[in-house]
This record gives structure tokens, C-alpha cells and sequence, in this order.
């Protein structure tokens, strides 16, 4: 059984704009899979109808075995304790320490009192500590995030995935306001996770150089479509043209044979 | 058009300009039969009158336990509604922020009673609830109670606002119900600014609640209309330098507040 699978998955906002447009794709455990595509193609929205932030207009989305698009309330927040999400905007709460912020990965499996209060348990507390150092980031538990450096709120945005003990990562253009050396760290850091904890990444990409290099499978998306599944290798010239359109394609082609050099 | 006819209508503009307002003046001068001449003597007689009768003299200092125990009352009042206010407004901008709102329905009757509530003035307020509490403590309270409350609400809307919506999404990502979301994300990134706004407020009210208290025959406010109408300058004086001084303290004391949390 597949752990994500997608059925005619539609969306549309309003009455003309179709964001999504009948995608159907389906997501072994343990996969590393980057969707690409232009801006607008319909990337970020894909990634959050997965785990309900946006609700779909039409389709099913199975998540191991689950009907996600009918789920309300408390089953609603357990389907999300089981999906972590990276932004590129970091997205964390700036004032709180680095241990806050990890911490709120925690909040999904709170009942109400618990979560208005914020109350951890020392084992979660422990995990926390140990998920940072392990991303390097001991030193910096204590500090505001404000104080933090891109790459170091990124890694900051992943061990708050992480506490949460996920079973997919969904990551949305995470490297897109990151310079090339932090970068490359976060998309190391990934697939790493994805080697060693068996977590399935699902990451959103505009860099199509990054995607073929650290992706098993690239899924090629513009205006809502699906134009390519497959892996990297396989993704032909015409296919980037399809995918970008002409003369983004031709910029991309000369990236990829110099990538390939 | 010339560069020369430009400028020169423009003076004439401004010379337009100028005539009406003269006019305007000397038409109330005219109107109101107002002395300019003799106002503008009465000046440093009237200084010099208020040297002589408002330095607080024995009897006043005599009075300065009693001045000070209603001076007491009334920050105190302040401080009471603007805390009360600023933890409902709180609430009530929660509701009225576009990034926390349950439900957008909820966004334009808060926003519509922070609109009301601010833009009526203390004064008035204090004169429309003196209908409903009469003279007593209760009219002064509410009256400051409902501005603070809009201006509360307005300003935490647009905070909530900046803050944006980022760190929200996030939270729900998690799978966090709404309520540690606010706890969580919201009010800590906020706290700062709704604290120094509620300074702001206690500042602003105390001056308030002075002359509410004259309207509503409580507090400070009272007791200088008291003394001011028996012809007692002396302790009105007094009450008046008390209360200055209550203004300046509270100014400094919440400006070092802010110093360390901002």
C-alpha cells in the first residue's frame, strides 16, 4: 500500500482559476520526490491540500489508507501530527527561542488546556534538545530566532518537523531565500533524514538542478497538470520545455548539461 | 502655461488665501465682541493673580492626606479599565484580525465596535453613562473603560496583522488547535506591543479620569471643582501639582517598562 496516494485531485479558486487540475500521483514509503515546475503552477497548493491547510475541490487524497479531504476536527489534527512541513519563509514565531520553536512541533498531540498552556513532558523536552544537536544547533537552544542566520532558521523549521515524529516531510521551496552553501546543508540534511529515518520527503522545488541531483523521482507540474513522473534520468528536453515553457527551458537545459559536465 | 504665470498665481493663491483667514478672524472677533487689546493686556495680571492665590498655602497642606487618598482612587480607576480593556480588547481583536478571525463574519462587528467605542469621546461617554450610573465611581470607570477598549482593539488588529500569517500556518501544519495557536504563536509575538500600548493608555487615562472625575463628582477631578468653586485656590492649586506630579511619575515609570521590553 502506498503511504500518499492522490485521486483526480482538483482545486479551484473562485469560479476560473483552476489551481489544480485532476492530479493523480501516488507516494511509496520512504520515497525522496521533488516537484518542480514555474511559479503559480500550482506547487505550494499541491503540498497544502496534502496536509489541509487548503481544503481540495474535488478528489481524494489516501493517506496511509486515510480519506484525507472529509477530515474534521480532532482526526484532522492527528492526520497532521503525521505530516511535518518545512516553509521558505522558516515561518517561526521570531521572539520565542529556538527550544519554543521546536517544541510547538509538539502541540498537534496537546489536548486544549495542554496547548493553551504550553506544557511539555521531559521526554519531549529531551528530544527536542537531541534533535538540535544532531542539526548542529546546540550552541543555539536558547537564543531568539531573530538572532538566527537563514540556514540556521531553516534548520530550526526541520527539527520542528521532526519532533513531531513524522512519517512524510513536506518541504515548500525550502532553499528558495537561502544562499548556495546553506542550501546545500538543508537539501543534505533531507536526504539524510530520508536515508536514515525511512521519512518520505515530498519537497517543492524551483531549482531544477537541485531536484536532479538529490530526488529519486521528479514529478513535473505546470498550470495544475502533472507533465512528467518519473525519475531524473529519464526527464527528457522536451519535457523541461513542457514543464517551464520555451525559453525558461532553454536557461534550465544549460544548467542541467553543466551540472551533468 | 509661462513659468511667469505660474508663479504669479500662486501668489495670488496665497494672498487669497491669507484674506480669507483674516477675515475669518476678525468676523468672530466682531461677532464674539472680544477685546483683543484688553484680552491681551489681561495677560500678566492674570499671571501674576494666579501666582498670589494658587500657592498652595497652610490650610492646603493641610488637606494633602485627603487630596492624596483621592488622587489614589483615581489612578487607580485608570489603571483598572485600561488593564481590563486592554485584556478584552485583546480578545476582541483576535476576533477582528484578518490572520486569527474563527470565522470571517467575526472580523466586521469587532472591528465595528472598536470603531464606535474609539471614536466617542471620554467625555462623552462619561456624560451618556452618568444617565445610567449617576455621579459615582462606576461612570468614570466605564467611560474610560469603553475608549481604551476601542483603541486596544484597533491598534492589537493591525499588530496581529503585521505579525502575519507565517508562524499561524505553521502552527496548524503541527496539527495545534486554535487556542495553543493563540497562546503560542500569537500572544507571544504581540505581548510587547499590546503592554506598551496599555502604558500608553494608563498615561493617557489618568489625565482622563481627572476631568471625567469632574463630570462625575469622583476622584481628584471632584475635589478640585470642590475647592476650585468654594474659591479655596489654595488646594486647588495643590490638587493640581499632586496630580502633575502622579503623571510624571507614572511617565517615567512605564517608559523604563518599555526600555527593557521592547
Amino acid at each position: 500500500m502506498s503511504l500518499l496516494e492522490l485521486h483526480s485531485v482538483t482545486k479551484r479558486y473562485g469560479a476560473e482559476t483552476l489551481a489544480l487540475n485532476s492530479i493523480t500521483f501516488s507516494v511509496q514509503s520512504g520515497e525522496f520526490v521533488a516537484i518542480i515546475g514555474p511559479s503559480g503552477a500550482g506547487k505550494s497548493t499541491l503540498l497544502r491540500c496534502i496536509n489541509r491547510l487548503i481544503d481540495v475541490s474535488e478528489g481524494d487524497i489516501l493517506f496511509n489508507g486515510v480519506s484525507v479531504p472529509k477530515l474534521r476536527g480532532k482526526e484532522l489534527r492527528h492526520h497532521r501530527t503525521q505530516i511535518g512541513m518545512i516553509f521558505q519563509h522558516y515561518n517561526l514565531v521570531n521572539r520565542l527561542s529556538v527550544l519554543e520553536n521546536v517544541l510547538h512541533g509538539r502541540l498537534g498531540y496537546k489536548n486544549t488546556l495542554q496547548g493553551i498552556l504550553g506544557l511539555y513532558s521531559e521526554q519531549e523536552k529531551r528530544e527536542a534538545v537531541r534533535i538540535l544537536e544532531t542539526l548542529g544547533l546546540y550552541e543555539q537552544m536558547y537564543k531568539r530566532c531573530d538572532q538566527l542566520s537563514g540556514g540556521q532558521k531553516q534548520r530550526v523549521g526541520i527539527a520542528r518537523a521532526l519532533v513531531q515524529q513524522p512519517k512524510m516531510l513536506l518541504c515548500d521551496e525550502p532553499i528558495a531565500s537561502l544562499d548556495p552553501s546553506s542550501a546545500k546543508v538543508i537539501m543534505d540534511t533531507l536526504r539524510e533524514i530520508n536515508r536514515t529515518m525511512g521519512i518520505t520527503v515530498l519537497v517543492n522545488l524551483h531549482q531544477v538542478d537541485v531536484a536532479l541531483h538529490y530526488a529519486e523521482r521528479i514529478i513535473g507540474i505546470n498550470r495544475g497538470q502533472v507533465i512528467y513522473d518519473g525519475p531524473p534520468h529519464a526527464l527528457s528536453n522536451a519535457q523541461i520545455y513542457q514543464i517551464y515553457g520555451s525559453e525558461a527551458g532553454e536557461l534550465i537545459l544549460d544548467l542541467k548539461e553543466r551540472y551533468a559536465a | 502655461m509661462q513659468p511667469d504665470t505660474f508663479f504669479r498665481r500662486r501668489r495670488l493663491q496665497s494672498l487669497l488665501f491669507f484674506v480669507v483667514i483674516l477675515s475669518v478672524t476678525y468676523g468672530s472677533i466682531v461677532l464674539t465682541q472680544f477685546d483683543v487689546v484688553r484680552g491681551l493686556l489681561a495677560v500678566p495680571q492674570a499671571f501674576a493673580w494666579a501666582v498670589v492665590n494658587f500657592i498652595p498655602d497652610e490650610r492646603a497642606w493641610s488637606r494633602l492626606p485627603n487630596i492624596l487618598s483621592k488622587l489614589q482612587e483615581t489612578v487607580l480607576v485608570a489603571i483598572a479599565s485600561s488593564t481590563i480593556a486592554a485584556v478584552l480588547g485583546l480578545g476582541l481583536a483576535l476576533f477582528g484580525a484578518n490572520t486569527t478571525r474563527p470565522h470571517p463574519w467575526f472580523s466586521l462587528p469587532a472591528r465595528a465596535i472598536a470603531s464606535v467605542f474609539r471614536n466617542i469621546d471620554v467625555s462623552v461617554w462619561a456624560l451618556i453613562l452618568l444617565f445610567s450610573f449617576g455621579q459615582s465611581g462606576f461612570t468614570g470607570f466605564f467611560a474610560l473603560f469603553f475608549v481604551t477598549l476601542g483603541f486596544i482593539t484597533r491598534v492589537m488588529i493591525e499588530t496581529i496583522d503585521e505579525v502575519g500569517v507565517e508562524p499561524i500556518e505553521a502552527l496548524r501544519a503541527t496539527g495545534a488547535s486554535y487556542g495553543a495557536i493563540i497562546s503560542q504563536s500569537v500572544i507571544p509575538s504581540c505581548l510587547p506591543q499590546l503592554i506598551s500600548w496599555l502604558l500608553y493608555m494608563i498615561e493617557t487615562n489618568i489625565r482622563s479620569a481627572t476631568l471625567v472625575g469632574i463630570l462625575t463628582g469622583t476622584g481628584i477631578g471632584f475635589l478640585f471643582d470642590l475647592y476650585f468653586k468654594n474659591f479655596n485656590y489654595g488646594s486647588a492649586s495643590l490638587v493640581v501639582l499632586v496630580t502633575v506630579a502622579a503623571v510624571l511619575l507614572i511617565e517615567t515609570v512605564s517608559n523604563a517598562i518599555r526600555r527593557i521590553i521592547l
